[in-house]
């Protein structure tokens, strides 16, 4: 009997731990170490950001999910990786803290045969001094809608908001909270919701509503943009993204790292390497995202962390770390089977894996401070990820170490992404968008590097209805419902 | 449904960045969600984003 230990229960590896768990069936052992009782689909947490979803619709209870599939799961958090085991025993094992299930504090080894991290990120709010409260979590100047009790808070500020601007101006400032932020998706559809719950609320007119964010052009999105056809051309999704900014009368900074955050105002820096401040009544400023450092040690208890993990904590896997200029990046750095190369049996998906290089093109101010989105990696990466990497480590339990690892390339992978940009039955609206592949392949698509017969972008409720439904989908297909395999990630 | 969009006015100022932004005509804007067009828009949308899952896995 083989075990697999995945670490994180979030998108990548909920999908990892479930469809291993269904192709090793009771032969072998699925174990899932995750700190949260609950899991969330974090996508909706916009819409419990503007009071249009509780935290009820956002979240199930794992446990009894867990217990259905026949997955051992440990309401932990994995703290380090001791993937030689111990002075004793050859048997690789991780260590755990428990923060639930009645065991809150203890901590326990966990041994394994295969290890999977998908952790996904530590949000990093300390990294900007005022938008962490110096302990780890989120400060009190500025809300955050990257979990479901972050959102529900966000919406008490919020709704405030809402209720001066009946009788007096108030400014809203949303968007990334240090120059070197991911998930700037995430923030669009906030702005955009909070534009149209104003509306809807009858107090736009009062509301100044402002963009910042660390892209050198609005619709970077940190996958340097894409193309779509539109007419008879090929348009940038600078131009879209400008035109809906206009169009919804929100204004935009980019190029902008906050470098501190104060009650009810933010400091910035600039590419070109100006300075200045921004006021705000209500910010929600997405923070950096890193590892969320977990330790790595030798047979000897020595530290080898920074063997298997880059300095930014994610775990390397069989990508092409190479320092190169931009100009020689490739969308073959890339990983492709997700396999740490220290060891074999050690795999990442989602978040945790460590990138290359940016997808952004680098870039940074006079001063040298690098303003530049880090790559994100969405939920349909994440999710197909996790799956081929579930595949990969179930052929080699039932077919030994030469068993063939399934790739799984954002080099060669697209993305579906619905960006919410106000909720709705009849009037609503969405960008449904797809990229073909994610990084972009210049060697291949010279140019705008994706295939333009697979990038494609519009707005409108069919958007918006996709959405819906998609929430709803991903929900059914993570409690593990009838045909829930049938639903793609 | 006249061919100029009220956001011109109300939003853009001549020398700021909203200036050279391309903004939707009320046609466009009513389209958006016209449930007809939506529906058909839902459609299309739902087949291209199934090509790419497809190509994807
Ligand atoms: C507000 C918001 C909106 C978004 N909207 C979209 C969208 O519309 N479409 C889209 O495709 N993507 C969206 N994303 C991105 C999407 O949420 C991520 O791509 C996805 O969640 C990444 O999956 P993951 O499994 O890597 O990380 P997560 O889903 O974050 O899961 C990580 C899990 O690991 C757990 N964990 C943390 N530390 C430890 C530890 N030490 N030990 C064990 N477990 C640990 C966490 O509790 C969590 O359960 C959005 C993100 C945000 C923040």
């Amino acid at each position: 009997m083989a075990r697999l230990v995945v670490m994180g229960g979030g998108v990548s590896g909920h999908t990892a731990a479930t469809f291993a768990k269904k192709w090793l069936g009771n032969e072998h052992e699925v174990v899932v170490v995750t700190p949260n009782s609950q899991w969330n689909w974090i996508p909706s947490n916009i819409w419990v950001g503007v009071g249009q979803m509780n935290k009820e619709d956002v979240t199930f209870p794992l446990a009894p999910v867990y217990k259905k599939a026949g997955i051992d799961y440990r309401q932990a958090k994995a703290v380090s990786i001791h993937p030689e085991g111990k002075t004793d025993s050859n048997t690789p094992y991780i260590t755990i803290e428990y923060t639930g299930q009645g065991k809150e504090g203890q901590t326990e080894e966990v041994t394994y045969d295969y290890l999977i991290n998908a952790t996904g990120p530590k949000l990093n709010f300390d990294a900007t001094p005022g938008l962490g409260d110096g302990k780890g979590g989120i400060g009190n100047h500025t809300v955050s809608v990257c979990t479901a009790d972050h959102a529900l808070h966000a919406n008490l500020e919020l709704q405030k908001i809402f209720n001066k601007a009946k009788t007096e101006k108030q400014k809203v400032l949303i968007g990334t909270g240090h120059g070197m932020c991911t998930c700037q998706g995430a923030a669009f559809e906030y702005i955009f919701n909070i534009e149209h719950e104003a509306r809807r609320a009858g107090v736009r007119d009062n509301l100044e509503i402002q963009w910042i964010s660390n892209e050198s052009f609005l619709g970077d999105f940190g996958i340097g943009g894409l193309h779509i056809k539109r007419g008879m051309y090929a348009a940038s999704s600078k131009l879209f993204a400008e035109s809906l900014f206009v169009e919804r009368g929100v204004k935009w900074m980019i190029g902008a790292h906050v470098s501190k955050v104060k009650k009810g105002k933010i400091e910035y820096e600039l590419l070109d390497g100006t300075t200045g401040e921004e006021t705000f009544d209500f910010a929600m400023l997405i923070p950096p995202f890193a590892g969320v450092g977990l330790k790595a040690y030798n047979k000897d208890d020595e530290d080898m962390t920074d063997k298997i993990f880059a300095p930014n904590g994610f775990l390397k896997v069989d990508a092409d770390y190479t320092p190169k200029p931009y100009e020689e990046w490739k969308a073959s750095d890339w990983p492709k089977t997700y396999q740490n190369p220290e060891y074999s049996n050690i795999f990442a998906c989602g978040i945790a894996f460590a990138p290359p290089h940016l997808i952004s093109k680098p870039m940074s101010s006079p001063n040298g401070t690098p303003i530049n989105p880090t790559p994100p990696r969405t939920g349909m990466p994440s999710g197909i990820i996790g799956k081929a990497v579930a595949h990969s480590i179930c052929d080699l339990i039932k077919n030994g170490s030469g068993a063939h690892l399934h790739e799984a390339s954002m080099g060669e992978m697209g993305a579906a992404c619905v960006a919410s940009a106000g909720k709705g039955l009849t009037n609503g609206t969405a960008a449904a968008l797809t990229v073909y592949p994610i990084v972009p392949d210049f060697e291949k698509y010279p140019g705008i590097g994706r295939d333009l017969d697979y990038t494609f972008g519009e707005i409108g409720l069919a958007g918006h209805w996709i959405k819906h439904i998609l929430h709803h989908m991903f929900i059914y297909k993570a409690k593990l419902k009838p045909g829930w395999t049938l639903i793609p990630e | 449904m006249g061919s100029v969009d009220h956001s011109i006015k109300e939003n853009i100022k001549p020398y700021e960045a909203s200036f050279g932004a391309m903004v939707p005509t009320p046609f466009v804007k009513f389209m958006r969600t016209c449930l007809i067009w939506q529906g058909i828009r839902f459609i299309i949308i739902n087949v291209k984003m199934i090509l790419v899952v497809q190509k994807s896995h």
